[in-house]
């Protein structure tokens, strides 16, 4: 708290920021304060950016795909990974605005298709599919785009032999596409079955917010479920629920501790430790896999969490490996 | 008493009149009044098709939730022999908004889970509307595994207006049972056959719809979110529900066209709740022709034709508009 608090009495010692701007509803007008927007205090952009957008205050700051790879992956970036194209506004849907317009809308601010955003790399050595769903994109509503997307990070990691980490943030599907929104839902457990059935991990990172149908369908199904402090993560919105029971929500409800309290996640972990919780956990469950998708020795640029064992490698023989923890019991 | 929807107007008025005249000959004993009655029962039912033929999506909406339209329990009666109900999830509680037991569907054994609406208020009461809550969707995925250990083939009836949204339902992870029975329904290695019998709504019915066969009745209709809450929130008008139905595309019809359902159970002529009984014979009559089309196939092969099924929506026969 202190060194933020250093930082933000002597923003005139600071040198401009020359990184690209990112988007302009979070900064202030000359683009390099921005705001907390929970106690109001103003930060200095680049500060917030080695913070990764997390305020002194601990509030997450929502941000996209760019900024989780570049804090997730050891290279800052990993491999993008193409994604398909999918048929542009089947049911020629039009409200106050035609479906094709706010899609133009959407791309020009994002520079990208749809909400979702693929890459492969490491994490902390271990080779990791990570999957990224921006909601600054139309609230990162689930259609056919990210559910083709969501297939696709899936299959890639299957044949990639290696773990597929999802970081969620929508607001559900998307009302424009109707039922193929809705079927998006079926469409992404399937992929997730693959990763199941080939053994490999699948990780939800559950961002602010995730509700409605992502939640109830891939966002909830993870072998790990990792929640972002505060997030608001649930079926129905707040709103919805207020309107149907006619009383006040408590205090809390559907945030991301109170998630963590009714067994629906199993840990909210600040986002500044996320890529060593993710690195741990993915060096361990990968620890016994024939063909393990630590190969290529990357493994060995770790920087792993201090509670992780040292990494044994498999045993060549047929007996399945004994993990670490046992070995080292002995 | 019968209940007739606003667009059933005409109909209601001149069945009145054959009320009205039937009741005078009943107390006259005079035959005088047949030629005039049976002409308006014609009349009547003239109507009744013109009207049925040309429902625009948000009058099927209303013949989706119609009172009288045939529930679950209706179509076990119908349909099944020897049924036992079976409740609860074993972890928390008994949901009655989802039923489901087993018995002898058309002579075959089968587990069957369905939405129940309930028709009386109280019925309804008990039954939550149809809205279900995580354990409904829990005991669903309880039915399904013991479908899978006894190698049963499982039948959905799909009727609710969505998954309850409360806050003892968030507690207990909603969207987690959601998922789950969704999950289920696609690594079943017996038959599932999903009718969406009335309301689909959203994710609630989905988790009860992902089967290797998806019919749907006539009239029925299957949405990501009802007219009123996609208004709501596009037009912050809940009173353009019309124009929501519409735009979105629920409608059996144009669900075929865009491939998410495999087929459509015809309704007897002014809607299930007309004859409920014709209706219910038809749906028997088309699951068990799914179900024979599935007759041969393994497990493996089951799941593989609902990946594949499901995979194939919005790729295939879904054109782009070539206007960009």
């Amino acid at each position: 708290m202190s060194n933020w608090w250093t930082n933000l009495t002597r923003p005139g010692l600071k040198k401009k920021a020359e990184e690209k701007k990112p988007d302009p509803k979070r900064e202030t007008p000359d683009g390099l304060w921005i705001k907390c927007p929970t106690t109001g205090e103003l930060i200095y952009q680049q500060d917030l950016e080695a913070s990764n957008w997390v305020t002194p205050a601990g509030f997450h700051m929502r941000i996209g795909p760019a900024q989780r790879f570049k804090q997730v992956f050891d290279d800052g970036a990993g491999t993008p990974i193409a994604l398909p194209d999918v048929p542009r506004d089947p049911l020629r849907f039009k409200d106050d605005k035609r479906y094709v317009d706010r899609l133009k809308a959407a791309r020009a601010k994002v520079e990208r298709d749809d909400c979702m955003a693929a890459s492969e790399g490491r994490i902390g050595g271990a080779r990791a599919v990570v999957l990224v769903q921006d909601f600054e994109f139309m609230g990162g509503s689930l259609g056919m785009a990210a559910g083709e997307a969501f297939i696709t990070a899936a299959q890639h990691a299957v044949k990639a032999k290696c773990a597929l980490i999802c970081v969620a943030a929508a607001g559900g599907a998307r009302m424009q596409e109707g039922i193929l929104s809705l079927m998006q839902m079926p469409r992404t457990t399937l992929a997730i079955q693959e990763l199941k059935r080939a053994g490999l991990p699948y990780i939800v990172v559950l961002t602010d917010p995730t509700t409605g149908g992502v939640t109830a369908s891939y966002a909830m199904l993870g072998d790990i479920h990792i929640a972002e402090p505060g997030a608001l993560i649930g079926f129905a919105g707040p709103r919805v629920i207020e309107q149907t029971i006619r009383q006040k929500l408590p205090d809390g409800f559907q945030r991301a501790e109170y998630l963590l309290e009714k067994g629906m996640v199993d840990m909210v972990v600040d986002r500044r430790q996320l890529k060593q919780t993710l690195a741990a956990l993915l060096s361990i469950l990968l620890a016994n896999r024939e063909d393990s998708a630590r190969d290529g020795d990357g493994a060995t640029d770790a920087k792993p969490a201090a509670t992780v064992q040292p990494l044994v490698r498999p045993a060549r023989t047929a007996a399945p490996a004994r993990p670490p923890r046992a070995k080292a019991a002995e | 008493m019968r209940n007739y929807l606003e667009f059933e107007k005409s109909i209601a008025e001149i069945e009145a009149k054959i009320e009205e005249l039937s009741a005078l000959t009943a107390q006259s004993g005079a035959e005088t009044m047949g030629v005039e009655i049976s002409r308006l029962k014609q009349k009547a039912e003239k109507q009744l098709q013109d009207v049925y033929a040309k429902l625009d999506p948000w009058q099927k909406t209303q013949v989706a939730r119609h009172p009288d339209r045939p529930r679950f329990r209706d179509y076990v009666a119908g349909l099944v022999s020897d049924f036992v109900e079976l409740s609860g999830d074993r972890q928390f509680g008994e949901d009655a908004a989802i039923l489901g037991g087993l018995g002898k569907f058309m002579g075959r054994s089968a587990v069957l889970i369905g939405h129940e609406k309930g028709r009386t208020t109280q019925e309804r009461l008990k039954h939550n509307f149809g809205m279900a809550l995580p354990e409904g969707y829990r005991k669903a995925v309880r039915l399904m595994d013991m479908a899978e250990q006894f190698k049963l083939p499982v039948i959905t009836l799909v009727d609710t207006a969505g998954a309850y949204p409360g806050i003892g339902a968030e507690e207990r992870g909603q969207a987690e049972a959601i998922a789950r029975s969704t999950e289920r329904c696609l690594t079943l290695g017996v038959p599932l056959i999903s009718v969406i019998v009335g309301e689909g709504g959203s994710g609630g019915a989905v988790a009860l719809a992902a089967g290797n066969k998806v019919l749907m009745l006539e009239h029925a209709i299957y949405s990501v979110i009802s007219p009123e809450g996609a208004a709501s929130i596009l037009w912050k008008d809940s009173g353009r529900a019309k124009d929501a139905a519409v735009a979105m595309k629920i409608t059996a019809q144009d669900l075929r066209d865009l491939s998410v359902i495999d087929d459509i159970v015809t309704e007897p002529t002014g809607g299930a709740h007309r004859d409920p009984d014709a209706a219910i014979a038809a749906v028997g009559k088309a699951v068990l022709a799914q179900l024979d089309s599935l007759g041969n196939m393994d497990a493996s092969a089951l799941q593989a034709q609902r990946a594949d099924r499901f995979y194939a929506i919005g790729r295939l026969g879904v054109s782009s508009n070539p206007a960009h």
